[in-house]
């Protein structure tokens, strides 16, 4: 099976942003986590942190980047993301659905509180954690949808050395209770790092390797190639 | 109004109506399962409930005084009965909770301490806390609140705490409170994480109200030997996130005691708030019409929150409690008013709740010859530098 691979990029980030969208669906990239910026991002470390600050000084919403996205778009699937605050707000599945995007990503409304979210006809993807205790993993693996978000270390996100253990071990027990696709995120920053976390996942998500480039001001063309190398990492096997 | 009861149980999820709630990513839920499993158990063990008692007063100098404030009762033509938290061990109610937090971490076999602190006042008990019981603390602040609580933030070091100062967002409470969530994720199987006040995800907004119930209950028997009526009509505290008020209210919720919360103008969370989620929990926070958090401004660091603890939305959509801001300048005359009428300088925190009782007096929301009770939080030593800048002398 062709192992999945979602790059994240903070919509809104700078000026002319849905061309990376177009790299990364160029590049082979399966899916796409587009992140709709919210003032206080507690899951998130530095990079996407700056990300977010740096969408929302240009004066990004999620109407906004929203809009952005129906205007330009991919064939691919996109997945949003964002924060309680804005998930619950009234509408904002709608909008979701107006802009073509069909997956959404809450990391901070965890299985015990998404019974509030209304976003009907969107496909939500729970997150799983390393410390999630097995019963609490079998009811994220019956409710996610789409593919479960596994965490690959306790921790927030942010670009590491090396892939935890703890991701692989995750990803083990997750394919023990679901057959929904198991995505791996949280710290992978390179090929290396992709291809062994495809080894037991079904896929993984880049996110702050992703947006350091794009900060350092690297093109559309670059990033394109960067997702390139993640996917040809994930071919190879 | 009599019949509401606020009761240690607010559920699985901790709801207090539609607000409270553990909204935090994956990777917390089973730390704050355990904190609130472990709370649970502690607070209906008569050995715990004893050693935190034991520690309060001989350690905190519980009970604190109920001081008559004679003078400002005849300038204001009310009765003024001061609650006089400024006098416990480290200088404000914070550390009735954090004596119950750091017992708990130390039962549940944790080894580290990790606090936000805004004013300082939470860091500095934490950091009492942590040093009583040889617990290493890490206390998050935000930058700006290092800047302007200089002294509270050496107290710590001396301490042996390590303070961490946030450079992001508006690098106040808000921020320190973020950058504490974010390491506390790394560190879950030996930090725990000693929440400042009656905020963050189930059980925190309902334990640490029953860490500072301490203050009502122990008002409410002061009160009944006091007055004639037994309970004041009025029963005032500040609100930043809220606790001092959440432990003062509690003695009081189930009384005829009208309940104020006293918010400052920049950090109006239950007055201006709209329902969101921040920081693991539902209730009010300050934000712009696209849902993005509002930074808060206030003079006083401990009320410089964006919202308010759950409890306290929820008491104000009951209609059991009435939310009121107060301006900086308000606050700092309300200080030096009582350090001038009564020789008692309260925290800036504190001084919110007086200004409101100095500018209703006499008025409808606070007739004459009315009996008030307002709790001071804190004493105002570390605000001497806002006050020399601030204070018009």
């Amino acid at each position: 099976m062709t192992k999945l691979l979602m790059p994240y990029i903070t919509g809104g980030v700078v000026a002319g942003w849905t061309a990376y969208l177009r790299a990364f669906e160029d590049a082979g990239a399966d899916l796409i986590e587009v992140g709709l910026p919210f003032s206080d991002p507690t899951v998130d470390g530095p990079t996407i942190q700056e990300a977010s600050d740096a969408a929302l000084a240009r004066g990004a919403t999620p109407g906004s980047i929203l809009a952005e996205v129906a205007a330009d778009p991919v064939t691919i699937p996109l997945v949003a993301s964002t924060y309680a605050n804005l998930a619950l707000r009234p509408g904002f599945g709608d909008a979701l659905t107006a802009a073509g995007v069909t997956g959404l990503i809450v990391p901070d409304l965890p299985l015990d509180e998404l019974d509030q979210l209304q976003v009907p006809g969107i496909a939500v993807s729970l997150l799983a954690s390393p410390a999630t205790p097995d019963d609490r993993l079998a009811e994220i693996g019956k409710r996610s949808q789409g593919f479960v978000y596994a965490v690959s270390v306790m921790g927030i996100t942010g670009e590491r050395d090396r892939l935890a253990p703890s991701a692989a071990t995750l990803a083990t027990r997750l394919k023990q209770i679901t057959d929904l696709p198991i995505l791996i995120g949280f710290g992978i920053s390179s090929p290396e790092q992709a291809a062994e976390a495809a080894e037991v996942a079904d896929g993984v998500i880049v996110g702050a390797a992703v947006m350091r480039r794009i900060l350092d001001g690297a093109s559309p063309a670059t990033l394109g190639a960067f997702v390139g190398t993640l996917r040809a990492a994930l071919d190879v096997r | 109004m009599s019949s509401i009861t606020v009761s240690p149980s607010t559920g699985v999820l901790g709801r207090f109506g539609q607000y409270g709630g553990r909204y935090i990513p994956e990777s917390l839920i089973p730390a704050c399962q355990a904190v609130a499993e472990a709370f649970a158990e502690a607070w209906a063990d008569p050995g715990f409930r004893g050693s935190l008692s034991a520690l309060l007063s001989a350690y905190a100098g519980r009970p604190t005084p109920l001081t008559p404030a004679l003078r400002l009762s005849a300038e204001l033509g009310v009765t003024v009965l001061l609650k006089r938290e400024d006098l416990t061990h480290t200088g404000s109610h914070k550390i009735n909770n954090v004596l119950g937090q750091a017992l708990l971490a130390r039962r549940m076999g944790r080894t580290r301490l990790i606090a936000e602190t805004g004013a300082g006042m939470h860091g500095v008990a934490t950091a009492t806390a942590g040093a009583l019981l040889g617990l290493p603390v890490k206390v998050f602040m935000g930058e700006r609140d290092v800047e302007r609580q200089a002294h509270n933030v050496f107290r710590m070091r001396l301490l042996g705490a390590e303070v961490i100062p946030v450079t992001t967002g508006s690098r106040t409470l808000k921020d320190a409170t973020s950058e504490a969530m974010r390491h506390w994720v790394t560190d879950t199987d030996e930090a725990y994480y000693c929440v400042g006040s009656v905020i963050g995800p189930h059980p925190y907004p309902t334990m640490v109200r029953e860490f500072q119930r301490v203050i009502g209950d122990e008002a409410r028997r002061q009160c009944a030997a006091e007055l004639a009526s037994a309970v004041p009509d009025y029963v005032v505290a500040c609100v930043g996130g809220g606790s001092n008020a959440a432990g003062t209210f509690a003695g009081f919720v189930d009384t005829s005691a009208r309940l104020i919360g006293v918010e400052a103008e920049g950090g109006s969370g239950a007055s201006h708030g709209a329902l969101g989620v921040l920081h693991g929990f539902q209730s009010l926070f300050l934000q712009d019409e696209h849902g993005q958090i509002q930074e808060a401004h206030s003079i006083a660091a401990g009320l410089d929150y964006p919202g308010v603890g759950p409890e306290h939305a929820y008491l104000r959509d009951l209609g059991r409690a009435r939310y009121v801001t107060v301006s900086d300048s308000e606050a700092i005359a309300a200080a030096v008013r009582m350090a001038r009428a009564e020789g008692i300088l309260p925290a800036i925190e504190s001084a919110h709740a007086l200004a409101w009782v100095a500018r209703a007096a006499g008025t409808p929301d606070l007739p004459s010859g009315s009996t008030v009770l307002v709790t001071l939080s804190g004493r105002g030593d570390k605000d001497i530098t806002t006050l020399i800048a601030e204070a018009d002398l």
